[in-house]
């Protein structure tokens, strides 16, 4: 990296713990003065990559490059992977917060710049200024124990930012807060980042949290970075259908790119902005709710449809539409629309961001057992007879999404997994399965299915295409 | 009043027979001279009791030297153990704590036999491996406890702050493990002033401690000046967690088996 400007710089990192790998090929920099938050749901990666930005765990592979000052005044960039914790210069405020019990509020704060051999006179102009910039002077004497959530929250802060380290780690430091804490606290955090210019890396996966106070998000699902953007980048550009599920509330459909900026979905042609996906190619496509236009006449609009619900939120009334191709849709407006009424739909070109499919049909990984069986996911499957590929051989299974069934009983499938996430596209759920061999499959499906749910695997076998394995294996 | 107060009635029975009565009796025949009268001669006597005095000292001297060694063997036991790096399976936890389960009589005429066979003089040396070999899983489970439940967070913490692993020893788990170290000492102190067995079998009766001179007494029929000296001893007793006690809760905590 020539810019000088990055103060940290994480290339190809991967961690695994035993079988399972937490952390993928992540690369990103840092810049100088930067909140940068990591965003995902619960087990993606976030808190594994950030403990080992302070050290806490080594990585498997990759490098972590770190600005450094050296003796001479200089500063150098260094592969700080293999450097214990006490010499990174950082410091990090600790979910829980980790505030010593057997110290008072002042001899927290005072721990790192005792442990550095700060004179004693010092220490004490900088515990009262960092007391003062957390709204706790007069708490020095205070036993830590005797704090609230909150007044432990600033201490825990104050603990970290008194050192003034290059780069302050913060992991999910507001999850312990109820929700008007949390909300001042967001505030006060944002403000206390541009008042000391520190580079901060957040850990959160509260998406409404991470648009507040992001200069930068990093939104991570299953150990991979998904997409690294501004906040408004992430909400109006999401590069894929789980982080426009994820950041905000959305509309994800099926559609198809008929050419450039033409694009079909829920039945209807829409203009749009995008080119370059190529002519009838299939596409995800995300609208907000609140980009949808919503009216009582139909003349004028582009498609109609027909309010199934209408909850008032306090600002905005949310509303449930089933449109006239048979999709729900849900869609946000100041104005409350009788239920039952029909009503008139427009979308402007510039509210519609297409995505590519990631995928357009499950491909699995398989070994031909002999001319009309296989196995894959771990079990045995009958198919649709294969020619040409001797038995022992690897292979690819082709599966559409809708020709996966799912049982309510393990035992029932062929296979048997867990319902790992689920999207729901407008007219059906697009849910995607962990299979007990650890591998994912995705299935169309009508039924309501919940996450965390067991369910056994069930495919017919002329609907297993299985062709010969690729060396490739994108 | 409420019925569910009546179940405490056994349990109050129970506390009256085998607690409170003794300890009236104690008191009762401390003060109690020969001729049946009120007296604080029993006691007076153990301060002029050249032999008792001596013997009292020596339990002193040997429960200090005994609760150290245990703690300096202890602790670094009880943190091997707590810690997931180092001690991966639970069985060498029971491992240690095993000896606990068989009688102490038992294992200390063992351990007497052993240094018979093996040709050893019985003195203050084999008291003391006695009494350690004894009292040391007391002084390893409380300290143990401590350090599993201890939040790993806070010796990050410290690293986290500049703490070197020698640092985040000295300056957060050391402190933070004082509750199972003061209910360990209270394991193992109190228990070793008043042992006579050990001494018993493992000095072959050369080294008296305080526990013994209190049951030959007893023995000898002698029950005023013994009970005199029992009051004495529960004295120490109390006023040593007394002085430790400062933090029960966790001493409690620390100590549950």
């Amino acid at each position: 990296m020539s810019d000088n400007n990055i103060i940290i710089d994480i290339e190809h990192l991967s961690k695994s713990f035993g079988d399972h790998q937490v952390l993928k090929d992540i690369s990103l920099y840092i810049r100088k003065g930067e909140f940068v938050t990591l965003l995902g749901p619960s087990g993606c990666g976030k808190t594994t990559l950030l403990r080992m930005i302070a050290g806490f765990l080594q990585p498997d592979e990759g490098k972590i490059m770190m600005e450094w000052d050296s003796k001479g005044g200089k500063s150098e960039f260094l592969d700080v992977a293999k450097i214990p914790p006490h010499e990174r210069p950082l410091n990090t405020v600790f979910q829980r917060y980790a505030l010593f019990p057997h110290l008072d509020v002042y001899d927290n704060i005072a721990f790192g710049l005792k442990l550095k051999g700060v004179p004693k006179d010092e220490i004490d102009v900088r515990v009262r200024k960092v007391l003062k910039l957390v709204s706790m002077s007069d708490y020095e004497d205070r036993d830590v124990n005797s704090l609230s959530g909150g007044q432990q929250q600033r201490v825990a802060i104050a603990r970290s930012i008194v050192n003034r380290p290059k780069v302050l780690l913060l992991d999910e430091p507001l999850a312990a807060l109820d929700l008007k804490m949390r909300q001042d606290m967001q505030i006060e955090l944002k403000e206390m980042h541009q008042k000391l210019g520190i580079t901060f890396i957040y850990v959160t996966h509260d998406q409404a949290e991470a648009l507040t106070l992001s200069d930068t998000i990093v939104v991570m699902n299953e150990g991979r970075i998904q997409q690294i953007g501004t906040p408004i980048d992430i909400y109006n550009e999401p590069v894929n259908s789980f982080v426009a599920d994820f950041i905000g509330e959305s509309n994800i459909l099926n559609g198809t790119m008929i050419e450039d900026r033409k694009v079909r979905f829920l039945g209807h042609d829409f203009d749009c902005v995008d080119e370059g996906f190529g002519e009838n190619v299939p596409v995800d496509v995300v609208i907000r709710p609140e980009d949808i236009y919503i009216m009582n006449k139909t003349e004028g609009a582009q498609f109609t449809g027909t309010v199934k619900s209408c909850t008032f939120k306090g600002v905005h009334y949310e509303m449930y539409v089933n449109t006239d191709s048979g999709n729900e849709i849900q869609i946000q407006d100041y104005n409350a629309f009788e239920t039952g009424s029909t009503v008139g739909l427009i979308i402007r070109p510039d509210d519609i961001q297409v995505m590519r499919k990631e995928r357009v049909e499950n491909t699995v990984d398989c070994t031909v057992v002999d001319e009309t069986h296989i196995e894959m996911l771990g079990e045995e499957f009958e198919c649709k007879p294969v020619s040409g590929i001797a038995p022992g051989a690897p292979a690819k299974a082709h599966i559409s999404f809708s020709k996966i069934d799912l049982m309510d009983h393990e035992e029932e499938g062929t296979a048997s997994g867990e319902v790992w996430f689920i999207l729901y596209k407008g007219d059906h759920y697009h849910l995607t399965v962990k299979t007990e061999s650890g591998e994912f499959v995705y299935v169309d499906t009508q039924d309501i299915w919940d996450k965390g749910d067991l369910v056994g695997i069930r495919i017919l076998p002329e609907d297993i295409t299985v062709t010969e394995g690729d060396e490739q294996t994108k | 009043m409420s019925k569910r107060s009546n179940w405490a009635v056994p349990y109050l029975i129970f506390l009256v027979i085998f607690v409170a009565l003794p300890l009236i009796l104690i008191v009762v025949y401390a003060f109690q001279g020969q001729d049946g009268g009120f007296t604080f001669k029993n006691v007076t006597n153990f301060f002029t009791d050249g032999d008792a005095l001596n013997t009292f000292a020596v339990s002193i001297e040997v429960a200090i030297e005994n609760t150290l060694i245990c703690l300096l063997l202890g602790y670094p036991a009880a943190y091997i153990l707590a810690n997931k790096d180092l001690n991966k399976s639970a069985v060498t936890v029971i491992l240690f704590i095993l000896p606990m389960w068989i009688n102490a009589l038992m294992r200390t005429l063992a351990t007497a036999e052993l240094f018979n066979v093996l040709g050893f003089s019985l003195g203050k040396g084999t008291l003391l491996f006695g009494l350690v070999y004894d009292y040391l899983p007391f002084m390893i489970y409380p300290i143990y406890n401590v350090l599993l439940k201890m939040d790993t967070s806070y010796a990050e913490a410290a690293a986290d702050l500049g703490a070197t692993p020698v640092q985040v020893f000295g300056k957060v788990t050391l402190p933070l493990s004082m509750p199972g170290i003061s209910s360990g000492i209270l394991m193992v102190f109190m228990p070793t002033v008043s042992t006579f067995a050990i001494s018993e079998f493992l000095t072959n009766n050369k080294i008296k401690l305080f526990g013994t001179i209190i049951q030959e007494n007893i023995n000898s029929s002698m029950w005023n000046y013994g009970a005199a000296l029992s009051l004495i001893m529960l004295l120490i007793i109390g006023l040593t967690t007394l002085l430790l006690g400062g933090d029960k809760e966790n001493a409690v905590e620390g100590g549950t088996v």
